[in-house]
């Protein structure tokens, strides 16, 4: 378990922007009528994409909103490691994967690029535009390592190609997101070696099935009981 | 010819992103056909289909899909049967979801009407982790299309009322849980539930709920297509079908691949990966299904299938087939000190074994990875791992033991080595304790 709390220092107030109360609804509505607690993994998300992290304010708002007891919106808040309980980098938030496929291939290099450009672990940069993480594994691990900056994926990266990525965004860049060495996807670097047959692409898969295979020769509704 | 799959058999065929991912792209690679024909057919053939097929669970776990299928109940009752695909993906070295949610969507999506006629359900939804932020945009906008075209929701062209919405996690492994997921889905702690009730009887809402894994349900559109008797023409008996797998580590390529169940390992590796990093020779061990499995040795390797049985026989398991490859140059012990370390940050610390025990063993692996640690402890460690192991409620205490398990069985000299190199040299006090792990 990772221990977590909410910052001593929080504002005293939340407020939602229309957009983002508009979405709020939009995830609430997907679920059936007196379960919208199920939104509440959502809504916060949506809270932290407002104001970059989520505060108690915000905590208590939620609650009122989706009819929750106040603390099992604050247990969902700090169990969830996706939620930043204290203010990030105004730029960037770095999140460097650090389990062992990537770990493998040089995760702990692109961590002391981040600990010489940006500070400590978890901490707000001193001129506040940076804060680094490390994670747990993002689900890329084919494409290891790998940074997410921000919601998006940055994959194949080495110190050298993570450091110009870092000064990019530091510059005001928003670099794409992808391959560093321009892989296509999860395919091996230098090119897929599979799925070249063409009759995949030119719509053959497409035509009309003269029948499914197995196909119950008689079809009606069922009737009989079943076991 | 790269594997022993051809591409004509391939269900994934955008599987890097080549092509559009969106609607009139993968109708073109034949997405969506012949699904009303398919729902014309009763719930009961579908799920003989897909039994037939021999498709297992493609989660980890394995159990067969037509046969989870069928354990819903026949007949819809007040409460309303759900849905829910388990797109959490978040078992290191497993990233093959991740390309179906992207580049293929819609064979998803169709799985999902399908599998949700075949339960008798008229609502699902897809539980992504919250990382997957541009895969979940790619979702949506799929699902945005499907809806507009009427292939799903209400008064659809197929004629199943249906209706799929997407929802998130926040960051959180153990909601790869079934059981933990449905907590999640309804707003709470991701904290698993006990077993029975199964979800089968009461799952989200305390309704009856079917869980199953992305790939597995984006199957199945295409077994039923093609066939029960063309999927099950691939692998061995009870290992059925092609499978996505996941090569990461010390390859010369990392990446994803559409492959048939049963391909042998060193084959897979060989032809697809380009290879172990300074040849097959330089292979120390592989980790051969997602962090969760033990490790196989070298030796082992070269006669591995990639299946569920053959895996089993050497201790190890298919898992998700996401292969973590260690070469020489790899200190074991610390990889597997670090998938430790992933256990004790993912424990919902709701059972006391796992919660205490995954911190006290990723602290005594900590000093095994430096050697600064006593002889006998390595039978303590192995012995708090034996205890933690089935004595938690879900898998995740299982799933922390058996790295270490495996790592002792196979290499538990080097570690001893370790202990005692460390020691050389260094004065010792005879009965001193180390700091103990608390």
């Amino acid at each position: 378990m990772s221990v977590r709390r909410l910052s001593p220092n929080q504002p005293t107030s939340f407020t939602f922007q229309p957009q983002t109360l508009e979405k709020a609804k939009w995830w609430i509505a997907k679920f059936p009528a007196g379960r919208q607690q199920s939104a509440v993994i959502p809504i916060l998300w949506l809270i932290q994409k407002q104001d970059g992290w989520v505060s108690e304010p915000a905590i208590r708002l939620v609650a009122e909103m989706l009819g929750m007891a106040r603390i099992r919106v604050l247990e969902v808040a700090t169990f969830y490691t996706m939620f930043m309980l204290e203010p990030v980098g105004s730029v960037a938030l770095v999140q460097v994967c650090g389990t062992t496929p990537c770990q493998l291939r040089g995760s702990e290099s692109l961590m002391a690029v981040c600990k010489r450009k940006i500070g400590a672990k978890d901490h707000l940069s001193a001129d506040g535009k940076f804060t680094w993480q490390e994670v747990e594994c993002l689900g890329a691990c084919a494409n290891a390592p790998m940074a997410a900056i921000n919601d998006y994926y940055y994959e194949d990266l080495t110190p050298e190609s993570f450091e110009a990525l870092l000064d990019d965004f530091a510059a005001g860049k928003a670099p794409a997101p992808g391959s560093a060495v321009k892989r296509q996807g999860s395919s091996p670097e230098g090119g897929p070696l599979t799925l070249f047959d063409p009759a995949l692409y030119d719509g053959s898969a497409a035509k009309p099935l003269k029948k499914i295979p197995n196909a119950a020769p008689k079809v009606t509704a069922k009737t009989e009981p079943t076991a | 010819m790269v594997g022993i799959l051809e591409d004509k058999d391939r269900i994934f065929t955008n599987l890097y992103g080549l092509h559009d991912f969106g609607l009139e792209g993968a109708k073109r690679r034949g997405a969506w056909n012949g699904v009303r024909e398919i729902l014309s057919q009763s719930p009961e053939w579908i799920c003989d289909q897909v039994k037939n097929s021999g498709l297992r669970g493609r989660g980890g776990a394995g159990f067969g899909t037509g046969l989870k299928w069928t354990f819903m109940p026949k007949q819809e009752s007040e409460r309303p049967h759900y849905l829910v695909v388990n797109a959490d993906e978040s078992e290191p070295g497993t990233c093959k979801d991740r390309e179906i949610l992207r580049n293929d969507p819609h064979l998803l999506i169709e799985g999902c009407l399908i599998a949700s006629y075949a339960i008798r359900a008229h609502t699902c939804y897809i539980y992504i982790r919250g990382e997957y932020v541009f895969e979940r945009e790619r979702l949506e906008a799929a699902i945005k299309q499907a809806y507009e075209a009427k292939l799903i929701g209400k008064g659809n062209v197929h004629g199943w009322d249906f209706d799929l919405h997407v929802t998130h996690g926040g960051g959180a492994y153990i909601c790869g849980d079934e059981t933990a997921l449905m907590e999640s889905l309804e707003g709470k702690k991701g904290q698993p539930r006990l077993k029975p009730p199964f979800p089968a009887g009461a799952g989200i809402y305390g309704c009856p709920t079917t869980i199953n894994n992305v790939e597995t349900i984006a199957t199945v559109g295409a077994i039923l297509r093609r066939g029960a008797e063309w999927f099950a023409g691939f692998g061995r008996p009870n290992n059925t079908g092609t499978k996505l797998m996941a090569i990461s580590g010390h390859v010369n390529r990392p990446c994803v691949v559409e492959e048939t169940m049963s391909i042998p390992l060193r084959q897979l590796l060989e032809d697809h990966c380009g290879g172990i990093r300074g040849g097959w020779g330089n292979l120390k061990a592989i980790i051969p299904g997602g962090s969760s499995v033990p490790m196989i040795t070298a030796e082992m390797a070269e006669t591995a299938l990639m299946d569920f049985d053959s895996l089993r026989e050497m201790r190890s398991g298919l898992g998700t087939a996401a292969v973590i490859v260690m070469d020489k140059d790899a200190d074991i012990v610390k990889s597997i000190a670090r998938l430790s370390y992933f256990y004790k940050h993912e424990s919902c610390g709701q059972c006391t074994p796992c919660r205490e025990g995954t911190g006290w063993m990723w602290r005594v692996m900590e000093r095994m990875v430096t050697g600064e640690a006593e002889m006998a402890e390595i039978d303590m460690l192995l012995d708090v791992a034996s205890q933690v192991e089935g004595h938690t409620i879900c898998g995740l205490g299982d799933a922390a033991a058996w790295p270490i398990q495996g790592l002792f069985r196979h290499f538990r000299h080097e570690v001893e080595d370790r202990i005692t190199q460390y020691r050389a040299g260094r004065p010792h006090v005879q009965g001193a304790t180390l700091v103990a792990a608390e």
